[in-house]
């Protein structure tokens, strides 16, 4: 992501003699949007449909009723649990994106100047604020309680028939995604408005 | 092997007459108009291994789901130990769901568990406070009552129809229930197999000292277990009585199960 990120910018700031803004630019796109977006849209299409595919599954094969009259709740042993590994390690997930896209830039830099990695790190800490960081981090969690969640109702939800799991873990993914654009919307509205 | 560990009962001895399971006017509808149970009466004694019978889809699962409260009823009272399970709070009818176990159909096993853990599982969940050799012996003692301690390693995955549901068995043992809800328990084995359930089903019977409600297409197997058989249609009780019974019926539909 940072590389491509670079590459794309490069020419039009080279042309407004603003090559210099390039480590801010790529690390605050990063940072704000494209990493948690991206990982969240990648996470959807993995555990979300997981989630929806293995409890669907689970459901149809009678499992999850299994664990319901032997008296061990199911929403706390399958819902709680994956909600909030999901809610906690999509934002660890993000962070390591940022990182991986910041070191992306610091390559895409490097294929056509020569900047060593402590100068692009200080642009970087320099162009940064506070501000930019805990918006998106604070998102990132709600993308994780939505990916869990999702991914969690679909399964609960799919009637019988082996059908109903590839269809839970589709429209799982295909939910999961949507809420990810709309929480990022609304997330984006909040942070204009209070920051 | 099984054989020998059968104890068969007289059935003419006494039967305790306890009811512990008081089913009346049952009813449950899916969806608009398709009414599965429409005023089911049933009561299962204490000590007594009740078979129903019934047409696909006349309902026989759908009671005995209701009972546990996996589905919900529209109208009627199912008293379980002298509790009405559709007026109780969420803990009182977990209380109640230890005490009752249910034998799915598919065995309906844990399939990310081996068969140790999916013992282990529901056992752990009850019994907070036992040690990981006490729980290991309460699950080689289950799997040894189903004959199968040298599966304890395996996935479900690796399991034959039959295993799977002795495993199945197994863990609905290891809470040690007093009444136990057998959803088809035969179909789909071959007839040894089948055989075998129908003799685990006594064996635990009298060595556990349970209950059961067996619903069963399978004829041989009510034959074995049944002390007393009601067969289901259009969703009321149709007819009851012992197999010798029912097997003269004067009503020919239900002489047509016997033949």
């Amino acid at each position: 992501m940072g590389l491509v990120l670079t590459l794309q910018s490069r020419p039009t700031l080279v042309k407004f003699g603003a090559e210099s803004w390039l480590p801010g630019m790529v690390a605050l796109s990063l940072i704000r949007e494209i990493a948690p977006v991206i990982t969240a849209l990648i996470c959807a299409g993995k555990i979300s449909s997981g989630i929806g595919a293995e409890l669907g599954s689970m459901k149809v094969t009678e499992q999850i009723d299994a664990m319901e009259v032997s008296a061990v709740n199911p929403y706390n042993y399958l819902v709680v649990t994956r909600v909030l590994a999901c809610t906690l390690m999509v934002p660890i997930l993000v962070f390591f994106a940022d990182a991986i896209g910041i070191i992306g830039g610091y390559v895409g830099i490097n294929i056509h100047g020569d900047v060593n990695f402590y100068r692009f790190l200080t642009q970087i800490v320099q162009s940064l604020e506070y501000l930019d960081l805990l918006p998106a981090t604070l998102k990132t969690f709600f993308f994780g309680f939505f990916i869990g969640i999702i991914g969690c109702y679909k399964g609960f939800n799919a009637s019988n028939g082996t059908e109903s799991v590839g269809q839970a873990a589709n429209s799982a993914v295909v939910t999961a995604s949507l809420s990810i654009f709309i929480i990022d919307m609304v997330a984006v509205q909040i942070t204009d408005l209070f920051f | 092997m099984m054989k020998e560990k059968l104890h068969k009962e007289p059935k003419t001895k006494e039967k305790d007459q306890t009811p512990i399971i008081e089913i009346k006017d049952l009813h449950k509808t899916f969806g608009k108009d398709n009414a599965v149970l429409k005023g089911v009466n049933l009561t299962l004694n204490k000590g007594e291994d009740l078979v129903v019978l019934g047409r696909s889809g006349s309902g026989k699962s759908v009671t005995i789901k209701c009972i546990v409260g996996l589905i919900e009823p529209d109208k009627g009272e199912i008293k379980v130990f002298d509790q009405n399970v559709l007026n109780i709070s969420k803990s009182e009818l977990n209380e109640i769901r230890v005490r009752i176990g249910f034998l799915f159909q598919s065995g309906a096993l844990y399939d990310s568990m081996s068969v140790r853990e999916n013992l282990a599982f529901t056992l752990t969940k009850h019994k907070r406070d036992l040690s990981p050799e006490e729980v290991e012996n309460e699950v080689m003692e289950a799997l040894e009552n189903v004959g199968l301690a040298d599966a304890v390693d395996k996935m479900p995955s690796e399991l034959s129809g039959g295993m799977r549901k002795r495993i199945g068995l197994a863990r609905t043992l290891i809470l040690k229930p007093e009444i136990i809800l057998y959803d088809e328990p035969t179909t789909g084995l071959d007839t040894i197999t089948s055989r075998e359930i129908s003799e685990l089903i006594l064996d635990i019977k009298h060595k556990q000292k349970t209950s059961s409600i067996i619903i069963t297409h399978d004829m041989a197997c009510a034959k074995m277990t049944a002390d007393r058989i009601v067969v289901l249609k259009e969703g009321v009780i149709h007819a009851e009585g012992t197999y010798e019974e029912l097997e003269k019926d004067e009503d020919e539909w239900v002489r047509s199960f016997f033949e």
